[in-house]
């Protein structure tokens, strides 16, 4: 079977979709000629032209407004934020207009915003945000953040084909570090919605995403091999709408849960997730929710810092110990 | 120079943690050896911590407030040199130097059941079963009182466990206070109670209240869990001019085991009249002798004595209840409640049965008089299994008092004075004469004790009370 990287499978699932459905185009700053920043789109302008895969100006309202005027029309737009910290320049247009276009005036936006978001590459401040928690305050839109190469695959998949808009934020660390086989020719579409089980256990659970994952797992299996603890993860994979029943249920079997998130602290989707537990499992936790995530500062340049500043695999196994010990 | 480590110290054998309630010494000040440098309180006592050693007060570790779990290390001492070489060894040897001899300076209950009068009935929410939140805690051993930080049952019951927990021992009809917990800072964890499902009780710390033949999870009991709401109190407002007062820990702990015990026992009251004119007689006599040897002969000796002496007759009013079962004490451990300005308190005389006259008079005397001075030691306020109040120093007639869980019965004592009645004389005639008369009001829980048992136990009281024996004064 073919080994896939994250970037690849993200951008098979692309062009796999644009060859299914011929309304589906891409546009953005640098996808067409350049293959993008980080080459996603590499190599889909040669193979379906210049009016399906769209160079624009450095202007990412733009890009958005674009793209939603075309979703209206009947087209299935795929935005590229070359940074997803860009997307903050789009916040007006996404949240006002975007996402309430369904509410105001019954008009379908069927759209995909996507771009890299994410730390652990020393981009600093303006080159490793991770946006969610900005975004999943606002009705209307949906939110994804693969972890894993079939689910940068299934979720872009999944995200062309849905009815309303998506914001797929991938994780840039993960393109070429993420391996897997992704066996050629299968129809890979991961529900919208669902969250999976990375690891199953009994004594505490993870409940992480995108990055996050695989450092949880990495703790997970450090925990089991020095304290004998068997660590469930819960990899969301959606953020918006969130797997309330994949929540609860894995906190029905372990009881004890620490939610990790690489996005700062204060105001982060870790408290959005603690409060759905305090109103539907309350009864079933045997130890206060806890949560590991990035301190909360702009993120530095300087690698020792940056590596201070986002939580780290011994982080996680910290907390877990503590988490097992209450 | 030598630093030297003060852990909180064990004040009781029972007791996990201690809240650090106040710093005597800031750091940079100097301290003499057995000078005290911190106040704690736990569930059973405050007292305050003498230093191990001479030296500076270099660190504080705890601060004011803060409840950390026995022999935690809460401040570092610098001794010099010279006194640091003598005074550090039984610190490096004994891992707690201050626990080793305690003197407390304040000693605060465990909460008495002495009231002359009865509390307001409970509110409605006492006919339904007892919750298993209120519930005392099946062994003294176990006390129900665990965390020192909270002074509410309910409050105790939350910061040591957890939502699962609560709704597991809810679903079973457990009392979580008597189940070891192996968490952080004693925490009963969800191992813990399914393992003490699993297994039952272990040296009778706890028990089921009622043994569930199933152990399923999934059978929640609405009307347990809502049995566990505490009944509010009615709003209340102050007026103008009046003074609010909040509660002093001491008063907490009373408050709620009063209610605690109200909603726990089947309170029933019994009076006796006992002619006291004969040991009025004996103390009379024999007053001055006792005062020789250092103890002042009371009334209350000899009644205390003539109950110790009986309850062996008498086990189960010697005994207390766990979940569906009666403990009968071995031991005969008579509690004496003491008044004091600032509370109650129960001191405890232990095996009140082996002591003569005098020795129980010595220990009513001892009791008091370091209960008064807060000399007393947190084991002396524990294990009680019978409970003696005695309002009638104040006039009293006679006084109905509220069970001093989880013991099944507590004796108040009324007034004694001359008072008229009818005696009869030698010839068979009656007559009406003076004598020494007075009341005891003995109530006890009539789950386990019916009311001919305390009858009984009352009647051999009077009669052993009645006829004294000369020699056994």
């Amino acid at each position: 079977m073919p080994e896939v990287t994250y970037l690849e499978a993200l951008k098979e699932g692309l062009a796999e979709e644009m060859a299914r459905d011929e309304r589906v185009f891409i546009l953005g700053e640098d996808v067409g000629a350049f293959g993008g920043a980080f080459k996603v789109t590499e190599g889909l302008q040669q193979r379906f032209g210049v009016d399906r895969v769209i160079d624009t100006p450095i202007a990412e309202t733009a890009i958005v407004g674009a793209a939603a005027g075309a979703a209206h029309m009947g087209l299935r737009p795929v935005c590229e934020m070359q940074f997803i910290d860009f997307i903050s320049c789009a916040y007006s247009i996404l949240t006002n207009y975007v996402a309430t276009a369904r509410y105001r005036a019954g008009l379908s936006t069927p759209m995909v915003v996507r771009g890299p978001s994410g730390g652990f590459v020393r981009g600093g401040p303006f080159h490793s945000q991770n946006p969610e928690a900005a975004f999943l305050h606002t009705p209307g839109l949906k939110i994804v953040a693969p972890a894993t190469a079939r689910d940068a695959k299934g979720l872009i998949k999944a995200a062309i084909r849905d009815e309303d808009p998506v914001l797929y934020f991938e994780h840039k660390y993960l393109y070429r570090r993420i391996k897997e086989d992704l066996p050629a020719g299968e129809e890979v579409l991961t529900p919208i919605g669902q969250a999976r089980v990375a690891r199953e256990g009994k004594d505490l659970s993870i409940i992480t995403w995108s990055a996050m994952l695989w450092k949880s797992l990495d703790a997970a299996e450090r925990l089991e091999r020095e304290d004998g603890l068997s660590v469930e993860v819960l990899d969301l994979r959606t953020l918006l709408p969130m797997d309330d029943a994949a929540i609860v249920a894995t906190v029905k079997k372990t009881n004890r849960v620490l939610i990790v998130h690489e996005d700062t602290r204060t105001g982060g989707v870790a408290g959005e997730i603690t409060a759905r537990i305090n109103e539907l499992a309350f009864e079933w936790l045997d130890a206060p929710v806890k949560r590991v995530c990035a301190h909360d500062v702009p993120l530095p340049y300087a690698p020792t810092l940056e590596d201070f500043v986002l939580p780290q695999v011994e982080d996680v196994v910290a907390a877990a110990r503590w988490l097992a010990r209450y | 120079m030598a630093k030297i480590d003060v852990p909180m110290p064990q004040m009781g054998e029972s007791i996990a943690e201690g809240t650090l309630s106040k710093w005597l010494k800031k750091v940079g000040d100097p301290v003499k050896r057995d000078e005290p440098i911190f106040e704690i309180s736990t569930d059973k006592v405050d007292a305050e911590i003498p230093a191990p050693a001479a030296g500076v007060l270099a660190e504080i570790l705890v601060q004011e407030g803060q409840t950390v779990a026995v022999q935690t290390i809460v401040a570092r001492l610098e001794t010099d040199a010279a006194a640091g070489a003598a005074a550090a060894q039984p610190s490096a040897v004994s891992p707690q130097p201050a626990a080793v001899s305690p003197k407390p300076a304040a000693v605060s209950p465990q909460p008495a059941a002495v009231s002359p009068k009865p509390a307001a009935a409970p509110a409605p929410a006492a006919a339904a079963p007892p919750p298993p939140a209120s519930r005392p805690a099946a062994s003294p051993a176990v006390p129900s009182v665990q965390s020192p930080a909270s002074s509410t049952q309910e409050e105790r019951l939350r910061t040591k466990s957890s939502p699962l927990v609560r709704k597991i021992a809810a679903e079973h009809n457990l009392d979580i206070t008597g189940i070891p917990g192996s968490g952080l800072a004693g925490r009963v964890t969800k191992n813990d109670v399914l393992s003490f499902l699993e297994s039952g009780p272990q040296s009778g710390v706890a028990s089921p209240q009622h043994p569930a033949p199933s152990t399923q999870l999934s059978a929640p009991s609405t009307q347990q869990a809502d049995g566990v709401r505490i009944v509010p109190g009615p709003v209340v407002e102050p007026w103008a001019g009046d003074k609010v007062e909040p509660w002093s820990r001491i008063r907490k702990l009373t408050a709620d085991h009063m209610i605690m015990s109200r909603r726990v026992s089947a309170h029933v009251h019994s009076l006796i009249e006992i002619d006291y004119t004969r040991i009025a007689g004996l103390r009379a006599r024999q007053k001055a002798a006792y005062a020789e040897r250092g103890v002042n002969l009371t009334f209350l000796a000899f009644i205390a004595s003539a109950i110790a002496r009986n309850l062996r007759n008498h086990p189960v009013l010697n005994a207390c209840v766990m979940g569906e079962s009666t403990i009968y004490r071995r031991d005969v451990n008579l509690g004496i409640a003491v008044a004091l300005d600032w509370g109650l308190i129960v001191p405890v005389i232990r095996h009140a049965d082996e002591l003569n006259l005098l020795g129980t008079a010595r220990a009513i005397n001892d009791v008091g008089e370091r209960a008064r001075t807060k000399k007393l030691s947190p084991d002396e306020v524990q294990k009680g299994t019978f409970t003696i109040t005695n309002p009638g120093v104040f006039g009293t007639f006679v006084g109905l008092p509220i069970l001093n869980q989880p013991q099944s019965a507590i004796l108040a004592v009324g007034a004694i004075g001359k008072r008229p009645a009818v005696v009869q004389a030698p010839d068979g005639s009656d007559t009406i004469g003076i004598r020494t008369m007075g009341m005891l009001a003995m109530s006890f829980d009539h789950r386990i004790v019916d009311g001919s048992d305390a009858d009984r136990f009352l009647a051999d009281v009077r009669k052993a009370l009645e006829e004294f024996p000369d020699d056994a004064v």
